[in-house]
């Protein structure tokens, strides 16, 4: 059985015919192309798929796409304005957030959540909010940096 | 990974919900966050054949405040009870544990009722809806019924609810002036499900005895218990720190058969079950003022 689901990505609406079982994940990298959004361990440990789902952080590889019918959702693509970074992915870029980057587009789109839910974190506020995106190279020192960079840009501007 | 066929069937009421759940009985599963159930189908250890999803329906999320107590629609997500003044004001028992489930992202999904009706034997809120004492309500498409939450978890992802019911609220009575609460949990680091976690509620008098206390356990056995033993031990006494720990120590004195498995052996989990019981009564009655 088929469905018609509508959602708008990015800005832009989008319709699709999708098997009920299909996964927002699989929507998003498969059928929308927008490879951005990682699929890491595909059992909801790791949160490199985490995306908006009408500005909520969630993880994409637990929720299927029908779910999403007449949702807004933001991508890491999303995030950059008229060729200008989010100031969040400016300060991953500033601090050096990352390492081999796989996790990064989940970091970043968490951590656009987390600030707008508290716009002054302490860094133990930073790492609980983060602790459902696994990084295995940095130890996570350099992504802390970045949100607090990220934290300091959005006061000032 | 890609779970099994399945219909799905998005319901506008509970009324819709429980007459998809009886046409298609045995074969229908309720999902609202959907953030066990979905990995469990994503591993193909559950295929139902229809999913009713009923995140959308109105009447099933929300904070009320009623006569006596809290009403919690069964689809409320924990980040909305976290954030929920009216929690924060009678329970700050529940957002304090609210925010200790999971990650930003599941709490975001995740809710009160899925955690119920789910009962995994890690999960948070079964202990500490049982220690609150809470009545459920949940209706088929013949009747509604109440459920003390004492009878609700039966066993290992087993709870008294029928297959052709929808868990509809979840209603917790007011605390008693002079209660104290808390939460505390070892946590997996990875998962953050509790590999032991208690719950502890005290009240005390004007001249500081314990007239009642209610300390719920869950992670250490197949599903969440109330530490009676502990209890029955604080209740009449000005508590020393010497008298809590005497108490923590009988907390695991219900949970019959500990579980063991790579994170935690029996044995630890057993003294994992006095540490947490210790620690959370502490907290409790320095909270009871």
């Amino acid at each position: 059985m088929s469905y018609m689901i509508t959602m708008r990505v990015n800005g832009v609406e989008h319709t699709a015919h999708v098997e009920a079982r299909l996964l927002l994940s699989h929507l998003i990298r498969d059928v929308l192309d927008l490879t951005g959004t990682h699929i890491g361990c595909d059992t909801s440990s790791c949160g490199a798929c985490t995306v908006l789902v009408n500005g909520q952080a969630v993880k994409s590889c637990t929720m299927f796409a029908v779910q999403a019918n007449g949702a807004d959702i933001t991508t890491v693509e999303g995030l950059a304005k008229d060729g200008k970074y989010h100031p969040v992915q400016q300060a991953f870029w500033d601090q050096h957030g990352l390492q081999c980057g796989f996790c990064t587009p989940g970091m970043i789109i968490t951590t656009v959540a987390l600030l707008k839910k508290s716009p002054k974190p302490t860094e133990a506020e930073i790492r609980a909010g983060l602790r459902g995106n696994l990084c295995r190279c940095t130890g996570y020192h350099n992504i802390v940096k970045a949100v607090q960079a990220a934290a300091e840009a959005r006061r000032s501007s | 990974m890609v779970t099994a066929q399945f219909e799905y069937l998005a319901p506008a009421t509970v009324a819709e919900a429980a007459r998809l759940l009886s046409r298609y009985k045995g074969e229908a599963k309720i999902v609202a966050g959907g953030q066990s159930l979905i990995p469990l189908m994503k591993l193909r250890l559950a295929e139902p054949k229809y999913l009713i999803d009923v995140s959308n329906i109105k009447e099933l999320s929300g904070i009320k405040e009623e006569r006596g107590g809290l009403a919690i629609g069964a689809a409320t997500t924990y980040d909305a009870i976290g954030a929920s003044a009216v929690v924060r004001k009678y329970f700050p028992l529940l957002a304090e544990a609210a925010g200790q489930v999971a990650d930003l992202q599941v709490r975001n999904k995740g809710t009160i009722g899925g955690s119920l009706a789910h009962a995994d034997p890690a999960g948070d809120f079964p202990a500490v809806i049982l220690a609150l004492g809470a009545e459920l309500e949940a209706s088929s498409s013949r009747a509604t019924r109440k459920i003390s939450i004492e009878r609700f978890n039966v066993d290992l992802l087993t709870t008294s609810l029928r297959p052709s019911e929808v868990l509809k609220t979840v209603r917790i009575p007011f605390l008693a002036a002079r209660t104290g609460t808390a939460y505390y949990k070892f946590e997996n680091k990875a998962s953050h499900y509790a590999v032991v976690g208690v719950a502890a509620i005290v009240t005390v008098n004007a001249s500081g005895v314990c007239t009642a206390a209610r300390v719920a356990v869950t992670g250490a056995g197949p599903k969440a218990v109330r530490a009676k033993r502990t209890e029955r031990i604080l209740v009449g006494k000005a508590l020393t720190a010497s008298q809590i720990s005497t108490a923590a120590k009988r907390a695991g004195a219900e949970i019959g058969d500990f579980n063991g498995d790579i994170h935690a052996s029996p044995e630890y989990r057993a003294h994992l079950t006095v540490v947490a019981a210790e620690r959370a009564i502490t907290r409790a009655l320095g909270r009871a003022k």
